[in-house]
């Protein structure tokens, strides 16, 4: 099985730069412990792939490699971070690609890009190897052009893995069979549509896609309820505080002592870990830094690390009530289809809010999958978003399966 | 106006795991620079830590024989800063919820007992070392020591005198060698004591501005240091200065303290609860479980030696002083030998032996079993005390047997009264003038027959049986 493999996952063969000069020229001296686990089930590395720097954007536009398009319309970005992942697959040129979500990093660019992507529940797979942005909402996640493909990936990286204590010991199904025995006719199955999903501030051809899906969905069998997340507005703002503390501690390491970039013309050591992060990190990632460490800082933590982590709680609960209702959220990947390059870079909140929709799922730690559910007048690919419950991807690989048998008609591939 | 002192110590003890805190590497770091290493201690991108059970057990054990109370629910926490020796700028410690808490630790200066409340006791992972003797301008970091296991002691300020801190710190340092879990080598860093120092007018319960000291490499710099700095702080005060809250570093050359840090430039340590690592739970179980392995402790067994053995407080101290030495004597008595006789043979025979010889009891071939062997020997009246002695020396010069030394040597004490006779006589007929001497009078020459007979027979002859032979012939 050809594989490619989002450069921030790490991989003795080949790179693992993260996208960051910083990093320029890094190799791995170990396989992380998804990659292990592919290369015993025979898979073929064809290749490292391109992202936003430290899996920080939506667009694989703050890549200090090279740009990386979107296959369905070269003007537009490929989403992000893992943006390579998603391009990589939706062109053929490989099978599966392995990438990584924080707060969409998979779903949003796979989202984009047409093609399927799954985020596991937070502790099903394995983190070792997997270059830190934000430890507590990271997941490695398989991409690939069909559910199936997602599926036996995740058979092959998830479980308990002892190099890594937040992986969960848990019974790991073989997903391709328990899709394949498919669902239970004689449980209906409950689909949740958040109605803080459904503002007008979607994107009308996007809600009449999503709507058409739900109707597919209906007409199989599945009852339709309408759930409510409350706190759904402060999902971003949490996101922001919580993600840019760890990643201010994670990316402390990048100081040019050991490895990767260091600025050679420097006085002292602290002159060297200045001009050395100056000139390394990308404007996006000091951003982050910046602000993580603010909100870490004596006199702020309590302000805004201590809250946002009692929101977080907040949006878990939300979800934890929703699915007492339904056993799986239905809503958009994202509010827009892919947009072009440069049209979000002067902006980081407006790029930030190209998540809104997939960053609850990581602070609740819920697993969720994107797959297409049809193009934009202009043939642009929309994302139909699926959050399951903890741990039960299952459930969520299922009904996403079954929606995938059933839809209206399949997107099929980019020309290029 | 009289002043009072009031101190509070922060001690880290390196735990001698097999491995390092967070990874399977060796705690081996005197091993040639960065030879103990993997990615997870040299902070590569992507590693994640795993704590090591066995330093958990070990804290665990420091806590109880602290008196504290064990978290049924702890967490790590990542403490932000940046140096090279740090591999990953943040190092992995215990900050709001650390795992041992509110004990106390019992000292006795002057006679009087005195508790030192300890406030708490967590994990955290040492630092890699910088060697800055390299040249070409550049500094080198050695990580083996990166991640070795760390346990920080910190105790409430309940310390008044120089006097009480180094009862404190030796006490404590026999209490981490009793439990096995630390080498407790000051010289080496794997004890390291810092003292937070400052003073009042005594009577008072306000705190003053306190000092810290740190980067003392003995005991009796430690007391040095906390004697100037408390002078200095009351000689600031009374010449109408103030104490400036402050790290100080302490000169052994000079004898004194000198300013470091002041608190304005205090880091900011910006610690948050470290995501990679799921919260800390442990059962009454697994705390029991502990505390079954745990040794008899140092203050519990000294009491016992005092009861069971009938010693003195003076040598129930001195054999306890080290569980090793303790040990020792308990396998000696266990052996057979009289625990009087036992104690009196290791204190000064034996520790005469290994001063001479420049040895320590753990290095020594002596073993209890030749010790017990000894005075069991000198019991039977085999040998002469002296001659054991002797012994002694031969066992640590030769690892063989008292019993194999006298063998060979033919050193079994001649008891045979006829044959002792003969010698006596011989003896007194050699020198007859000598003998006349005695009989009229001159008591002292006794002792010169003695020493005659003693060379005739090397030293071998029993004493008794000589005296009493000698006395009988001369007075015929």
């Amino acid at each position: 099985m050809p594989i490619s493999i989002k450069e921030v996952i790490c991989t003795k063969e080949g790179f693992t730069t993260c996208a960051s000069k910083i990093l320029a020229g890094y190799r791995s001296p170990y396989d992380a412990t998804v990659v292990r686990k592919l290369f015993d089930a025979d898979a073929i590395l064809i290749g490292k792939v391109n992202m936003d720097e430290f899996a920080m954007g939506s667009s694989t536009e703050n890549s200090s490699i090279k740009l990386t398009r979107n296959p369905w319309n070269l003007e537009c970005v490929p989403g992000g971070s893992s943006g390579g992942s998603a391009a990589s697959v939706s062109a053929g040129e490989c099978v599966i690609s392995l990438g990584s979500d924080t707060g969409g990093s998979i779903r949003q660019p796979a989202s984009f890009c047409g093609c399927v992507g799954l985020k596991p529940t937070y502790g099903r797979v394995s983190r070792y190897g997997l270059v830190a942005f934000a430890s507590s909402l990271d997941q490695i996640g398989p991409l690939s052009r069909n559910i199936l493909d997602s599926a036996v990936t995740l058979s092959v990286i998830g479980g308990k893995d002892p190099k890594d204590t937040t992986s969960v010991d848990l019974p790991l199904p073989d997903y391709l069979e328990k899709i394949k025995q498919g669902i239970d006719d004689n449980v209906p199955i409950r689909i949740g549509l958040p109605k803080e999903y459904f503002t007008e501030d979607l994107n009308k051809e996007i809600k009449d896609l999503i709507m058409k899906a739900v109707q597919a969905l209906e007409k199989q069998g599945a009852e339709v309820v309408e759930v409510s997340l409350p706190h759904t507005e402060f999902a971003v703002a949490t996101y922001y505080i919580i993600c840019t503390a760890e990643a201010s501690a994670n990316l402390a390491r990048f100081d040019g002592v050991r490895y990767g970039f260091r600025h050679t013309d420097s006085r002292n050591i602290i002159d060297m870990y200045k001009r050395t992060r100056s000139d390394g990190f990308g404007a996006e990632v000091k951003r982050r830094i910046l602000l993580g460490t603010y909100v870490l800082s004596s006199g702020y933590y309590d302000a805004y690390y201590l809250k946002a982590q009692k929101v977080r709680r907040l949006i878990t609960q939300d979800f934890e009530k929703a699915f007492q209702k339904c056993d799986v959220i239905i809503g958009p990947t994202s509010p827009t289809p892919a947009f072009r390059f440069g049209e979000k870079t002067q902006n980081p909140l407006e790029m930030y809010l190209s998540d809104i929709y997939t960053i609850s799922v990581n602070l609740a730690a819920l697993p969720a999958i994107s797959v297409p559910c049809g193009l934009t007048q202009e043939g642009l690919p929309v994302g139909l978003q699926f959050i399951g419950k903890h741990f039960d991807e299952e459930h969520l690989l299922s009904v996403a399966y079954l929606y995938e048998q059933n839809r209206e008609k399949d997107i099929g591939f980019p020309l290029l | 106006m009289e002043y009072e002192s009031v101190i509070g110590m922060e001690v880290h003890v390196e735990i001698n795991t097999q491995s390092k805190a967070f990874c399977s590497c060796s705690t081996n770091f005197h091993a040639p620079p960065n030879t103990q290493v993997c990615p997870v201690c040299l902070g590569m991108p992507g590693v994640l830590p795993v704590l090591n059970k066995e330093f958990v057990n070990k804290a665990i054990a420091v806590g109880l024989a602290l008196n504290c109370s064990i978290a049924k629910w702890s967490k790590m926490d990542r403490k932000n800063y940046f140096y090279p020796d740090l591999a990953k700028n943040y190092q992995i410690s215990q900050y709001d919820l650390p795992l041992c808490q509110n004990g106390y630790l019992e000292i006795e200066v002057k006679g009087e007992k005195k508790r030192i409340r300890i406030l708490r006791a967590h994990l955290e992972e040492d630092t890699a070392r910088n060697t800055h003797d390299l040249g070409g301008g550049y500094s080198g970091v050695d990580f083996n020591r990166s991640g070795v296991p760390l346990l920080e002691i910190v105790t409430y300020p309940d310390l008044r005198s120089s006097e009480e801190v180094f009862v404190f710190l030796t006490e404590l340092k026999q209490l981490l060698e009793y439990l096995g879990v630390s080498d407790c080598n000051m010289e080496e860093g794997s004890l390291r004591a810092e003292a937070n120092v400052s003073v009042r007018e005594k009577g008072s319960d306000a705190l003053g501005v306190k000092t810290e000291i740190k980067n003392v490499a003995s005991f009796s710099g430690v007391v040095k240091a906390i004697e100037y700095e408390v002078d200095r702080q009351i000689q600031t005060l009374q010449s109408g200065g103030k104490v400036i809250q402050e790290t100080r570093g302490w000169d052994p050359d000079r004898g004194v303290t000198f300013s470091q840090r002041h608190k304005e430039s205090a880091h900011d340590y910006r610690y948050f609860p470290e995501p990679d690592l799921v919260p800390l739970a442990v059962s009454d179980k697994w705390v029991e479980q502990v505390r079954q392995t745990m040794p008899e402790l140092p203050q519990t067994r000294r009491k016992r030696f005092q009861e069971e053995y009938g010693l003195s407080l003076y040598d129930a101290s001195v054999l306890t002083s080290t569980k090793v030495m303790a040990d020792y004597y308990e396998k000696t008595v266990q052996l057979g030998a009289d625990p009087k006789q036992a104690a009196n043979w290791i204190q000064v025979e034996l520790q005469a032996v290994l001063t001479y010889e420049n040895a320590t009891i753990e290095n020594s071939p002596i073993t209890p079993e030749h010790i017990a062997q000894l005075i069991a020997l000198v019991k039977d009246e085999v040998i002469s005390g002296k001659i054991a002695k002797e012994v002694l020396r031969k066992v640590f010069k030769t690892g063989k047997s008292p019993e194999e030394i006298i063998k060979e040597e033919g050193l079994v004490q001649i008891t045979d009264i006829e044959a002792i006779r003969k010698i006596v006589r011989e003896v007194i007929e050699k020198n007859p003038s000598q003998a006349e001497q005695y009989r009229s009078g001159k008591d002292k020459l006794f002792g010169f027959f003695v020493g005659q007979i003693m060379r005739e027979t090397q030293g071998k002859a029993n004493p008794k049986i000589v005296n009493d032979i000698l006395k009988e012939e001369l007075n015929k």
